[in-house]
């Protein structure tokens, strides 16, 4: 990480606190990095079919396991001659989309559960946080399988399996945030002005949450995407013909030894997806950070 | 301090009980169930064996009846192996698993601590960008993706260790999923490691030791050290859980008869007995290790013990 305490952003007049960020995120190499890589990845999700005149799930029993940069395969094809280029789009598109909604799903329970915590305190909070302390506990990726066997994989429960059990360390983090904004002047103001609770929850403490939430978000995201492939690969993810970066790691991995590519390229994307978010989350971390300013 | 026991204890039964309570309401709610198979048994030999077994009862009794067999040490026989009781695969399977997680968290503590110090010490040097790579490595490349490529290198191609197998725990076997076990768990335990450490070397007490004429590797190994480890103690807990979803993994991709391989296979064949079995059994030791971090940081830190 690069120690921006060190070489401080000349002040300027009438700068606020949010574009101090930005500057300092910009001064972040690997921060800036990863962006561009991460906008390259997503436009490659979003039209990467475009470059393949193949469909994803379209088979072709003549053309199994063709390397790279034959017969107009760019990637190479897989084990019923599916072309790897269209496959790994669409499973990259599919990867992010998980890692967004389950993230998103986490983000509200997370942020409604810790604001409400921290703000009405006493016996509430002290319930409420003995909830996600036993919660934390439990061995989570048994329950996820547990779910997938019980009834059956698809997308809709992926999402709503991980995005309830990542939301718990958010819900610590906005809850500690509420804690110490709850005491501030502005709260006050709000409350002799006549305000009521979930009002001056949703108003005034959520919105002050922003900069740590956002932090959080970028390095569930990849957490979010992890899990995902994770469950692809033990069969239990996405189903075929459809396609994440786990179910395609895992098909890579089964063939490797007859054809590379289908794991090498498929693991490149994943790292890359995953480096990306977690340099963003640590350049945000750092960029955001009041103990530098 | 016996307070302070006495309140995470406090906390570890209800969760133990939620985690029973949840994955015995959801195995049972899945559809089909144990004796479910290619040719169906006649209506009454299925009767007769859910008889056996006590599944035809109510639910809330067979869930009374389960947490109380529990509470005695006793899982009760499998479902889909007739001539074995829970206990009897569970001690067949998990010392694979613990002796995997054993070596796995040994070497990563190893790596992990040495390289976050050393890197520490040596800011912005070869071995802090090691670590620092290191750090990278693990987080972005799962165990799934280095698992394969390690054994496509050290199996296939230069055949130096086997693929895959267990040969009862022989060295050679083991090598290959013990790395790919730890790496995560090194790279997270470098970086805690390596903060922790600078923030140490930091701190007043440190100065005092080098004013006081020390030589450095006193200063380092007796005075730094030892706050700088704090934070690894709590994450023992974390580590342990992380241990246990990537040996779900390594058993998979290298075919080891642990608890892990098991788990998905008798939660596929509807296995209630086995699988709630191991559930219990995992969530026991994740708590206990959680319980045992907590119990060191109070040790190690007087102010957590005080708060």
């Amino acid at each position: 990480m690069t120690d921006l305490a060190t070489h401080p952003t000349p002040a300027a007049r009438g700068r606020s606190l949010t574009d101090d960020a930005i500057a300092r995120l910009r001064v972040n190499r690997a921060a800036t990095l990863s962006l561009g890589v991460l906008v390259l990845l997503t436009l490659f999700a979003l039209f990467g079919p475009l470059l393949s005149p193949w469909p994803y799930d379209q088979v072709n029993k003549d053309h199994v396991w063709v390397p790279p940069l034959t017969d107009g395969h760019l990637l190479g094809t897989d084990a019923l001659g599916r072309d790897l280029l269209a496959r790994l789009a669409m499973g990259l598109r599919v990867s992010l989309a998980i890692g967004l909604v389950a993230t998103l799903v986490s983000l509200v329970i997370g942020v409604a559960w810790g604001a409400t915590a921290g703000y009405i305190g006493g016996a509430v909070d002290e319930a409420m946080m003995r909830i996600v302390d036993v919660l934390y506990a439990l061995p989570f990726i048994f329950f996820v399988i547990l779910l997938m066997v019980a009834f059956g994989s698809n997308i809709l429960l992926i999402f709503v399996a991980i995005g309830a059990v990542e939301w718990l360390t958010m819900s610590r983090i906005v809850r500690g945030q509420t804690l110490s904004l709850k005491q501030k002047e502005f709260i006050e103001a709000a409350r002799a002005a006549g305000l009521g609770r979930m009002s001056i929850v949703a108003r005034h403490i959520i919105p002050n949450l922003l900069g740590p939430v956002a932090v959080y978000v970028t390095l569930t995201i990849p957490a979010v995407i992890l899990a995902e492939s994770f469950l692809s690969f033990l069969g239990l993810g996405v189903q075929p013909p459809m396609a994440s970066l786990g179910t395609l790691i895992s098909a890579g991995a089964q063939d490797m030894e007859m054809a590379w590519w289908l794991l090498v390229f498929p693991a490149l994307a994943m790292a890359a997806t995953l480096a990306a978010f977690n340099f963003i989350g640590d350049g945000l971390r750092d960029a955001l950070d009041p103990k530098d300013r | 301090m016996l307070r302070f026991i006495g309140r995470r204890l406090l906390v570890a039964g209800p969760t133990l009980l939620v985690v029973i309570t949840l994955a015995f309401f959801m195995m049972r709610a899945a559809p089909g169930g144990p004796f479910d198979s290619e040719r169906r048994l006649p209506p009454a030999v299925e009767q007769n064996l859910k008889a056996r077994y006590g599944l035809d009862r109510p639910l809330p009794e067979q869930f009374l009846a389960y947490l109380g067999g529990v509470v005695r040490g006793d899982f009760g026989p499998s479902l889909k192996y007739p001539d074995k009781t829970v206990a009897d695969i569970l001690k067949q399977n998990a010392p694979v698993s613990l002796k995997l997680g054993l070596a796995s968290m040994i070497l990563a503590l190893a790596v992990g601590v040495s390289l976050g110090v050393l890197a520490a010490l040596r800011r912005n040097g070869i071995l802090d960008v090691g670590a620092m790579g290191l750090a990278i490595l693990g987080v972005c490349v799962p165990t799934f993706v280095t698992a394969p490529l390690l054994i496509l290198l050290f199996g296939s191609t230069l055949q130096w260790l086997p693929n895959g197998g267990w040969n009862g725990g022989a060295l050679p076997n083991m090598i290959l999923p013990v790395i790919v076990l730890a790496l995560p768990q090194a790279a997270i335990l470098s970086r805690l490691t390596r903060a922790g450490m600078i923030e140490a070397l930091a701190a007043g007490h440190v100065r005092t030791a080098r004013a006081r004429g020390l030589p450095e590797a006193a200063v380092v190994l007796r005075h730094a050290l030892r706050p700088a480890l704090t934070p690894l103690v709590s994450y023992l807990g974390p580590a342990a859980a992380g241990l246990l979803t990537g040996s779900l993994v390594v058993e998979k991709i290298f075919n080891l008869p642990g608890l892990g391989k098991f788990f998905v296979i008798s939660a596929l064949q509807r296995d209630y007995t086995v699988v709630m079995g191991m559930i219990v059994v995992y969530a026991g030791l994740v708590l206990f290790l959680n319980l045992l971090g907590d119990l060191m940081l109070a040790v190690v830190d007087p102010r957590v013990r005080l708060s």
